[in-house]
């Protein structure tokens, strides 16, 4: 039996007095890749911006339900966002590296929590950019702006900023879409090895990669009502070779979506 | 084929139509130049900078009205530019999207329009009557700067809101507060375009004559004005008043200043310019 991270129960959102997502049931295992997938308008990236309370930043949106993490509902009264933004980070779409140079944008992360030291800084920089595999490319360009970067450059940087808060969930929301395969490629693997060491959920519309890369898979779906709903949720090989709801079959073949 | 050819000539003519346009406002503008420079070059002298008014023409010069142009630049400067960026901030970063908040937005935007001699009567009223500052520098100030806060704050939300949502996202994903977000992301971007907003805003200012004159500005002053507290005059004043003079030498001596003002504008406007173009290279996302 699996260790469970995150864990949502009966989990709803509005926008506008609209569901986007409703009654989402999901337990995300430790140190696993997960995945979530789906057609596009299915609400896999509402989901995923509820386990660090992205959405509290659009004034429209509603959450009901429960959200556990390590048995703390996020959603309860003495919740403090910013804590639960550092220790669940998130990497998003298309690459937004803070337009400053490469040192500084690992830097804000442990900055903003008050760290000064030079050193203690150089430190967790250079850690980072090792663990995003991004090191070798620009530690002798550390200074340099990061928008000259690649676009694949760009998005493993934002992982290595992810990082830097020392987070123990990654939350990436489709990652690698804005990138050509071989930039793909390379946050693939990079995923697989910062899986031994965190939890990262990752959503998806291309099923290559989520059979690729996660071990577990879910499978989101929006209705005629265009509510998104979670269809079925378990390990990777068992969603794309033995998949028990019809739907998902019919998705992960290539009939719709 | 014969449709095709007739599209075309329409859009030919359109495209004149607009050249002619923008052509005819730029000649007026330079025969004005012109026309100012023709009758100003000559009195610019250094003591045209250095004397009084005076009642003969040819002694009299801008000294106090450019000082005093000087000091309600920058005490306007200092009142309005933390007001109207900290009410730009509020409006673009904090504000709940509700009722209340949409009458403050469209107050604002009424208040833009507002002719500038209301506000005149609004100094007069407010800062040299009720809070008895009487026509001191500092009254004028504190109306020019109610005059231009809708402007600054427009121009500044402007700014603020061509920051792109991504960076905000990214900077509060990684646990920075609201705060955080605004002074160590989004101010740093949108500086260039603020400062933009108030170089222009403080631009109006240093035209405006209606206002002054309404509080009670002086038309002729005789001594340097040393604190805020002090009686004043200001270019567009002086302009006024010497034009409005029978004498010719006074309206040479009008010319003159207002190729002053002309050139202290264009100073302004350039250092904007460069300035917003210097860093906007260090922050293009």
């Amino acid at each position: 039996m699996e260790e469970i991270v995150l864990e949502t129960k009966d989990l709803t959102v509005h926008y506008d007095g609209r569901p986007a997502i409703e009654g989402v049931n999901l337990k995300i295992p430790r140190r696993r890749i997960t995945a979530i997938i789906g057609p596009s308008g299915c609400g896999k990236s509402t989901l995923l911006r509820c386990f660090n309370r992205m959405n509290d930043l659009i004034p429209s949106a509603r959450v009901s339900g429960q959200v556990f993490f390590e048995g703390v509902d996020l959603y309860g009264p003495d919740v403090d966002v910013v804590e639960v933004r550092r220790r669940i980070g998130m990497v998003f779409q298309k690459p937004n590296p803070f337009p400053k140079s490469i040192y500084e944008n690992v830097a804000f992360g442990p900055r903003i929590q008050g760290i000064r030291d030079r050193r203690k800084l150089d430190e967790i920089v250079e850690r980072c950019l090792r663990a995003a595999a991004l090191w070798d490319e620009v530690k002798d360009k550390l200074h340099q702006n990061a928008l000259t970067l690649s676009g694949g450059q760009q998005q493993r940087l934002c992982i290595a900023r992810a990082l830097a808060t020392e987070p123990e969930v990654l939350l990436m929301d489709e990652p690698a879409s804005a990138l050509d395969p071989i930039a793909t490629m390379k946050i693939e693997d990079l995923m697989r090895e910062l899986a031994r060491q965190y939890t990262i959920v990752i959503v998806t519309h291309n099923m290559q990669q989520a059979a690729r890369v996660s071990d577990y898979t879910a499978f989101m779906l929006a209705g005629e009502d265009r509510v998104g709903r979670l269809i079925e949720f378990g390990p990777t090989q068992q969603i794309f070779t033995r998949p028990r709801d019809r739907r998902t079959e019919d998705y992960i073949t290539g009939r719709f979506g | 084929m014969e449709r095709r050819r007739r599209r075309e000539l329409l859009g030919r003519i359109f495209e004149g139509i607009a050249l002619a346009a923008i052509l005819f406002g730029l000649l007026v503008l330079f025969l004005l130049l012109l026309d100012v420079a023709r009758r100003g070059l000559g009195v610019l002298s250094w003591s045209f900078f250095t004397s009084y008014p005076s009642r003969f023409p040819e002694q009299a010069g801008i000294r106090s009205a450019l000082l005093g142009t000087l000091w309600v630049m920058a005490l306007t400067a200092l009142f309005s530019v933390p007001l109207g960026v900290a009410a730009a901030i509020y409006l673009e970063e904090y504000a709940p999207r509700n009722r209340v908040t949409r009458l403050i937005e469209l107050n604002i935007n009424n208040l833009a329009g507002v002719p500038s001699i209301i506000y005149g009567l609004l100094g007069l009223e407010l800062f040299v009557r009720g809070m008895r500052l009487e026509r001191s520098i500092l009254a004028g100030a504190l109306t020019l700067s109610l005059l231009i806060l809708p402007i600054l704050i427009t121009a500044s939300r402007e700014a603020l809101r061509a920051v792109p949502m991504g960076l905000r996202e990214a900077a509060f994903a990684l646990g920075a507060t609201r705060w955080q977000v605004i002074r160590h992301q989004v101010l740093p971007v949108a500086f260039p375009g603020i400062l933009t907003g108030m170089i222009l805003a403080l631009s109006r200012a240093i035209g405006e004559t209606a206002p002054l004159i309404t509080i009670g500005a002086l038309t002729f002053v005789a001594f340097d004005p040393k604190s805020p507290f002090d009686k004043f005059t200001v270019l567009p004043i002086q302009i006024f008043n010497w034009v409005s003079r029978p004498q010719a030498g006074f309206h040479a001596r009008a010319a003159g200043a207002i190729l002053v003002l002309l050139a202290v504008l264009l100073a302004m406007n350039s250092l904007a310019i460069y300035l917003r173009n210097r860093l906007q290279r260090r922050h293009q996302w």
